[in-house]
């Protein structure tokens, strides 16, 4: 009987865990923080989201064929640069300040496929080779600066370009409704989630990548070409962390050097704290929406409550390993019970 | 010591039982193994209900049943990896307290699971992995003497009868000669009961014979040999009694000598059943798949074969003849290295299975749980899986509708038992899990079927169903190729059965013309003129 409620509480907790804690922590800091409860906070923590939303729906990809991408922070930091760079060195038209880094993240997903496919590298080892190649490509590319408007170089001579307004306006800019603000990222967020879901949940394709994760053998026989499936995820990882990169260029208004580097350990957090929400058990995108809203009301909160930004990776690697306990404890409790 | 003790002071109910025996005129029973009143539920569910089962030392004692009949909970009970809910176990008169594997080990009590590769470290030898339980006791010394290990190792294989590479790695050895460490690792620990639990399926006819030899030695040194297994020849052949359960229930214990395997059969059942299902005639028209010469890597070397119209085609031979890779090569799951495949005199080549799927040819894998399933989703997503395309529109979007409607369909045609389409494939039994993996073909418009081992661990019941499906498929006008080692099974369902060997096909009969001795004399590399 004790056995029986252990088990049901265990559940219930994998199921709606995740979702509980995003809704204490939010009524916590509403209690606690006088400022928190704003309707400009809340658009604040959602732009400040869209970012890792990105990211973390790549992650949802590679793990959802049962691979793993860590290069998507390098991604984002490579992207980032670019962009600034095309506006700031090139000054090149908006659609390849777009193109460009949209492309770039494309040829890191094919990149990581070759290794895991082709060459059959460990997803893990991989990406992690990877994920030092395009760091020191984007550190090589930028010298170690940072790309601001009319940027002084090394020789002395000033950068032609400035990275337009009506590019800020991607990651800055807002509209209202009635009392409300809306920032613009956070339109593309919403519509890339609900994109996402649809893809996942109800196409061909969505349900090919999902089997491929399940069971890639069976997957294959059944006639699944699940190489070009596996591809085609992590390319869609190298895209969304690209997307990632844009939103951050045009956000910050700079060409931030090292700018993705906090944001791989986020986007996985975000996608493992999702792993369990209703019980999906799997990678799924409205989890990691929730994951990401989570890290993203805790980040808020503590900088509003004055702590140091360091102190914010214990918590966030707190959360993630929590995430991870419950997730990974049910999932392998379930399947041990059923064999 | 205790316990030879403890059976003198407390013989009686023994003897009593010696009594009645005697007038059956069977052989004396020396100690015995008693579990008396099992229960045991899973979620409400009960899987045991009020189950006694004896076994003396010294015999070989059958467990039969169909999937899902208790058998193998009834075994867990006893090695202490489930704990029972009501009931006792008894030991030579003594009651044991039972509550994990370690209990069970501590009084003698040892199961060989069918999974040997669970229960071994691959990178250790064969002596340190006989010796294994030994070195993890707390008793056991700070010091590991590997002399004094490969002597101990020794004489267990002595004992055994056998003569396994004390030397060599565990990695490196066949499946039969894993097994083998294994039991020899219960005798190193003073086994008193042992369990095989289906120890033959991975087997080829030779180790398997190899195996009785070592259960029948094991059972003159006064063991008890607890012996699970689907192959009902053999349990004939080699053991003393047999028990049959049933829907959680004993339902049957009785000396082989008594009985017969129509007997057994039906109560495995609940009724008698005709040993085969009666093969279907259907008209044989032209030839749809062909194969010439293929060859690849070394386990095919050149197969010739071809597949009509309506015409089930067995191709029979023991474990590695090559069976499971030529079934590969012609689906497109493995590339051939040289020869050429046709379909309906069209020749073709396969990089992928897609490929293969795309000419209509679809194989029905030996591995269903790895190969044919996705288990951890559901019964419905299985099916549908080779057909999404079929259920999705231009832009890809699926009809959810139309999935459950044909799952539906399919889980009624093929009497699959499941709650609902819902309900994720890992919870149904063995048999109605080979189904789904069948049933998911049914709809993708197939000419060709390839079957690897249909029948592989599917109880009695659910094997009669798949016959039917396969015989169905036939009459539908669909060319079958049924790979199998179960030789019975060939002569009772195929029009035309190949007998391979050695990676080719080495002899051909017709439906009428075959008996299981000439198949496996061809299979074993007998030459024609030499029977």
């Amino acid at each position: 009987m004790e056995a029986g409620i252990k088990h049901k509480l265990l559940h219930f907790l994998f199921r709606y865990g995740a979702i509980f804690v995003v809704i204490g922590v939010f009524i916590y800091f509403s209690l606690r923080l006088d400022n928190f409860l704003t309707a400009s906070n809340i658009g604040d923590i959602m732009a400040s989201i869209s970012i890792v939303t990105f990211v973390a729906l790549g992650v949802t990809f590679s793990l959802i064929v049962d691979g793993f991408d860590l290069s998507v922070g390098s991604t984002v930091s490579l992207t980032t640069v670019v962009t600034a760079s095309m506006m700031v060195w090139y000054e090149m038209p908006m659609l390849v300040v777009i193109g460009v880094p949209l492309l770039i993240g494309a040829l890191v997903g094919l990149l990581n496929a070759l290794f895991i496919i082709k060459f059959r590298i460990p997803d893990l080892l991989a990406t992690l080779a990877v994920m030092y190649i395009i760091a020191g490509i984007h550190k090589t590319y930028t010298k170690g600066y940072s790309i601001n408007d009319h940027m002084l170089f090394p020789d002395g001579s000033k950068a032609p370009g400035v990275i337009s307004t009506s590019f800020q306006t991607i990651g800055q800019g807002e509209f209202y409704i009635g009392s409300f603000t809306v920032p613009i990222p956070v339109i593309f967020m919403l519509l890339a989630i609900v994109a996402a879901h649809l893809l996942l949940r109800y196409t061909r394709f969505g349900r090919q990548l999902y089997m491929t994760g399940g069971n890639r053998e069976a997957a294959r026989l059944s006639g699944i070409r699940v190489n070009r499936i596996r591809t085609l995820a992590y390319v869609i990882s190298g895209v969304c962390a690209a997307i990632g990169g844009i939103l951050f260029t045009s956000r910050v208004g700079t060409g931030e050097i090292d700018a993705g580097a906090p944001l791989l350990m986020e986007a996985v957090a975000a996608v493992f704290v999702g792993f369990s929400v209703f019980g999906a058990g799997k990678p799924n995108v409205f989890g990691t929406f929730v994951g990401a809203l989570l890290i993203g009301v805790l980040v808020n909160g503590l900088t509003m409550m004055n702590l140091q930004y360091y102190t914010h990776d214990i918590i966030k690697g707190t959360v993630l390993v929590l995430a991870l306990s419950i997730t990974f404890y049910v999932v392998n409790r379930g399947r041990s019970s059923s064999s | 010591m205790t316990l030879s003790t403890q059976y003198a002071t407390e013989s009686s109910p023994t003897v009593a039982y010696k009594e009645q025996r005697s007038e059956c005129d069977m052989d004396i029973p020396r100690s015995l193994l008693r579990m008396v009143g099992i229960e045991k539920s899973f979620n409400g569910i009960p899987t045991l209900k009020q189950v006694d089962f004896e076994a003396y030392s010294g015999e070989i004692h059958a467990l039969l049943g169909a999937n899902g009949a208790g058998k193998s909970t009834l075994m867990n009970v006893l090695s202490g990896a489930y704990s029972s809910d009501a009931g006792h176990i008894e030991l030579h008169g003594m009651k044991l307290q039972i509550d994990q594997p370690k209990d069970a080990r501590s009084v003698g009590i040892y199961c060989v699971y069918q999974e040997v590769d669970t229960a071994l470290v691959p990178q250790l030898t064969v002596a340190e992995n006989i010796m294994l339980d030994q070195m993890a006791k707390d008793t056991a010394s700070w010091w590991v003497s590997p002399a004094h290990q490969y002597r101990q190792a020794a004489v267990a294989c002595a004992k055994l009868g056998v003569e396994l590479p004390l030397t060599k790695l565990v990695s490196e050895l066949s499946l039969a000669e894993k097994q083998m460490v294994l039991i020899a690792r219960t005798l190193v620990e003073q086994a008193k009961v042992v369990i095989f639990d289906e120890p033959t399926a991975p087997l080829s006819q030779e180790e398997a014979v190899r195996l009785f030899a070592v259960m029948q030695l094991m059972k003159e040194q006064g063991l008890v040999v607890i012996f699970i297994s689907h192959r009902l020849p053999e349990v004939f052949a080699i053991c003393d009694r047999i028990t049959v359960m049933r829907d959680g229930v004993r339902v049957y214990t009785d000396h082989v000598a008594r009985t017969s395997i129509q007997d057994v059969v039906g109560h495995m059942l609940g009724r008698t059943l005709a040993e085969q299902v009666p093969k279907q005639v259907v008209p044989i028209g032209d030839i749809v798949l062909e194969a010439k010469n293929l060859v690849a890597g070394n386990r095919v070397r050149g197969v010739n074969l071809a597949a009509r119209k309506g015409e089930i085609v067995a191709v029979v031979g023991i474990v590695g003849a090559g069976k499971t890779e030529t079934s590969r090569l012609l689906t497109g799951v493995d590339q051939i290295e040289q020869g050429s495949i046709s379909i309906k005199g069209q020749s073709v080549r396969f990089k992928e299975p897609a490929d293969a799927i795309a000419k209509g040819v679809v194989l029905v894998p030996e591995e269903r749980r790895k190969q044919g399933l996705v288990v951890h989703e559901s019964v419905e997503t299985n099916l549908s899986l080779p057909i999404l395309k079929r259920l999705s529109n231009w832009s890809g979007w699926l009809n959810g509708k139309i999935e459950r409607q044909l799952a539906a369909e399919i889980v009624e045609k093929l009497r699959i038992k499941t709650a609902s389409v819902q309900t994720l494939v890992q919870y149904l039994s063995g048999g109605n899990q080979q189904k789904i993996a069948i049933g998911k073909w049914l709809e993708s418009g197939a000419d060709v079927y390839v079957f690897d081992e249909p029948t592989k661990g599917v109880d009695v019941g659910a094997k009669e169903d798949i016959f039917q499906i396969i015989g169905g498929l036939a009459k539908q006008g669909h060319a079958i190729l049924y790979f199998t080692c179960e030789f019975a099974e060939a002569i009772g369902i195929a029009d035309r059965i190949l007998v391979m060997c050695d990676g080719k096909i080495v002899q051909e009969f017709d439906r009428q013309a075959a008996t299981q001795e000439q198949l496996l004399f061809y299979a074993s590399a007998g030459k024609e003129g030499e029977l």
